[in-house]
């Protein structure tokens, strides 16, 4: 399909906006179904996103992993891979870090906090690595091995926490918490103990870490050789390929790289909130890492706001929840589902009424 | 006689197992070997489930509950090929936009409806398909091996069972000997000659995706109103994916998928027989490695390890009349 150019403001602000509109219209029209005001729905939901300051905190701290999980659909993407393995990859990432702060239980902060940043970056790294690498080397499709790698995941990883992991004497399949010297810091106390006070949220040092990793990533595709190699391959393999550039290489670095991103949403989640291992802790951010790199058009710049409007999305649906009992918090992974639709799948419908305008 | 009984009960929640997982994979069949991606199997067994369980509690009907689960499921594959063939847009993504949309919509609707947080209410004994006695198996009775044979393992299952038995041999005829199925193997393998033998392509595409959703339609409904009471959250637990996978193991031909269905339902009835149990040499085994073993060995498969799968030529690629 050939593309028109449009005016950048148009593709990367008005075309994202307006699928969003469209997916807030349809959840509209579910909310209506269900009885209840869209209007009041959604205003409840953006009060409770940025509301207070703990509403901004919890914000944020969702936005962290969606910057995670975003970037690690976004940067295969551009290497001519699918990468729809995120979940497994954050729950395998999750283990990594697990199993750091659970094999030094006594060692002080400097020590385990790095260590299970790169476990966990390795471990999402090495469960990306096998499909990757059947990609490079047999021509499996990346799209099914990394779905039945995420159900692999789940079952390995229900057996390591119900059988190996799992606290002694208790019932709930989880890991002991972390002693507090592997936990990563909270906003909250840290601001208080500079004076500042703010409502509690499980935010923590990891949104600076998305934020440096969003960077990263940016440096990474367009100022460096492999980055340039990895574009060229996914721009065109056939060009890349006769132009010296080994598709093997660049498959294999791209999803690892990807998977090693969603294993750091790990960093938020266990180093920085919950403090053990959960069964499913991945809960779906995987999946809306794919929301997110769609709306965000895979560039670091665009992910970042697209995490925090999922962010504020996921906040702000709690929120709702509580406040229309009728309305459960699954109404944020309806238009997640409907973002997808409209912004991926369904782009072209979009873009030909942009194009026809502007272009 | 008791490992005979034993025996015989796990083969027959074998078959009570593979029918949704064979319904869905050959909705699967259909979609893909006329060249477009079903990633969204467990997406469309999910809303037909909800849908079935919902229309069939409101009118304590099963059938017209299976009709509600058809409905969600052929909706959602109309949207894939809306979004798919007519636009030309990425399977994959529609797929998961598909997936996403079908695990968060019935809680959503459920709660609002019932008030039950996600789930549907139980429904009664009449509002569901129960199961059938086979003539003759009152006389069957008076002989184990003929009671076990015809009450036990032919008959003794729901309706839908028989359906998706049907269904595999039915499958086959219409892909392999009749015009359509011509026709819409050909528009997997080379849509642009069938384009060019004057065929639409789109119109073609639409009907196979219209196919594969009734078929998994069907597949959802088994799981509410037939092998369950109702719709609880996230009912479908994976068996879109465990279908996916029993399609690409059986190399998207009926038969073999058929006999991959009942391969990976048989290993699902073992799996909590297994729990505890030693076995010879290896040991006891974890009951997550057997259920996972169906995605290892698609994964192998697709690394070409154990014979080598060939998808349909044109899988995942649009389609557009070159201007």
């Amino acid at each position: 399909m050939t593309r028109a150019k449009l005016p950048a403001w148009v593709d990367y602000g008005l075309a994202p906006l307006l699928t969003l509109a469209a997916a807030l219209g349809a959840s509209s029209l579910a909310i209506l179904a269900i009885g209840e005001n869209p209007w009041a729905a959604l205003s409840t939901l953006a009060g409770g996103a940025v509301g207070d300051t703990s509403g901004i905190g919890y914000t944020l701290y969702y936005a962290t992993n969606f910057v995670f999980a975003g970037l690690a659909v976004a940067l295969p993407f551009h290497g001519g891979s699918f990468n729809i393995g995120g979940e497994g990859q954050a729950y395998l990432g999750g283990l990594g870090a697990a199993l750091v702060c659970l094999a030094l239980p006594a060692a002080s902060w400097w020590l385990v906090l790095p260590l299970a940043f790169i476990a966990a970056f390795a471990f999402g790294a090495g469960w990306a690595f096998v499909p990757a690498w059947l990609k490079a080397t047999r021509d499996s499709h990346v799209v099914i091995t990394t779905i039945m790698f995420n159900l692999i995941a789940s079952a390995l990883m229900a057996y390591l926490l119900v059988n190996v992991l799992i606290a002694p004497g208790q019932s709930a399949p989880e890991t002991v918490t972390f002693a507090e010297s592997a936990w990563l810091p909270q906003v909250t106390p840290l601001l208080a103990s500079m004076g500042i006070e703010i409502g509690p949220s499980p935010l923590n040092l990891s949104f600076p870490v998305a934020i440096l990793a969003s960077f990263g990533v940016w440096l990474l595709l367009w100022r460096t050789r492999w980055g340039y190699e990895i574009r060229a391959a996914g721009l065109n393999e056939n060009a890349a390929a006769y132009g010296g550039i080994s598709l093997a290489r660049t498959t294999i670095l791209s999803l690892c790289l990807g998977g090693g991103l969603a294993g750091l949403v790990a960093l938020n989640e266990v180093l920085g909130a919950q403090h053990r291992l959960l069964l499913g802790f991945p809960g779906g951010y995987g999946f809306a890492g794919i929301a997110v790199a769609l709306m965000g058009r895979n560039h670091p710049v665009g992910i970042f706001l697209a995490a925090l409007l999922f962010g504020a999305l996921y906040q702000g649906g709690t929120e709702l929840s509580f406040d229309m009992p009728d309305v459960t918090r699954e109404i944020v992974v309806v238009i997640e589902g409907l973002v997808i639709l409209f912004c991926g799948a369904l782009e072209s419908l979009f873009r030909k009424r942009l194009e026809a305008i502007f272009a | 006689m008791d490992e005979l009984v034993q025996f015989v009960s796990i083969l027959s929640a074998t078959i009570r197992l593979a029918a949704p997982l064979v319904l869905a994979a050959l909705g699967g069949l259909f979609a893909e070997r006329s060249g477009v991606i079903d990633i969204a199997i467990e997406a469309k067994m999910l809303a037909a489930a909800f849908a079935a369980a919902s229309a069939a509690s409101v009118t304590g009907s099963p059938w017209i509950g299976l009709l509600a689960g058809i409905a969600a499921a052929v909706a959602l594959a109309l949207i894939h090929a809306y979004a798919c063939v007519s636009h030309q847009g990425n399977q994959v993504v529609s797929g998961m936009a598909l997936n996403i949309l079908a695990a968060g919509l019935p809680p959503v609707l459920a709660t609002a409806w019932f008030h039950q947080s996600g789930n549907t209410p139980a429904l009664p004994s009449e509002a569901r398909f129960p199961a059938l006695d086979l003539p003759f198996s009152a006389l069957a009775e008076t002989w184990l091996w003929l009671d076990l044979l015809w009450n036990r393992l032919i008959g003794g299952h729901n309706l839908l069972v028989y359906v998706a038995a049907a269904a595999v041999p039915l499958a086959a005829f219409v892909l392999y000997r009749t015009r359509f199925g011509l026709r819409l193997r050909a528009v997997g393998e080379n849509p642009a000659a069938v384009d060019t033998a004057g065929i639409s392509v789109v119109r073609l595409r639409y009907q196979a995706l219209i196919i594969g959703g009734a078929l998994s339609g069907v597949a959802g409904a088994y799981l509410s109103i037939a092998q369950g009471a109702g719709f609880t959250r996230d009912m479908s637990a994976g068996r879109g994916f465990l279908a996916l996978a029993a399609l690409i193991f059986g190399r998207w031909r009926p038969v073999p998928t058929l006999l991959a269905c009942l391969l990976f339902a048989w290993v699902d009835a073992i799996q909590t027989r297994l729990q505890g149990v030693e076995i010879p040499v290896i040991g006891f085994v974890p009951v997550q490695l057997v259920s996972a073993l169906p995605y290892i060995v698609t994964v192998l498969l697709l690394a070409g390890w154990v014979g080598k799968a060939k998808p349909p030529r044109t899988i995942g690629l649009p389609y557009g009349r070159p201007r």
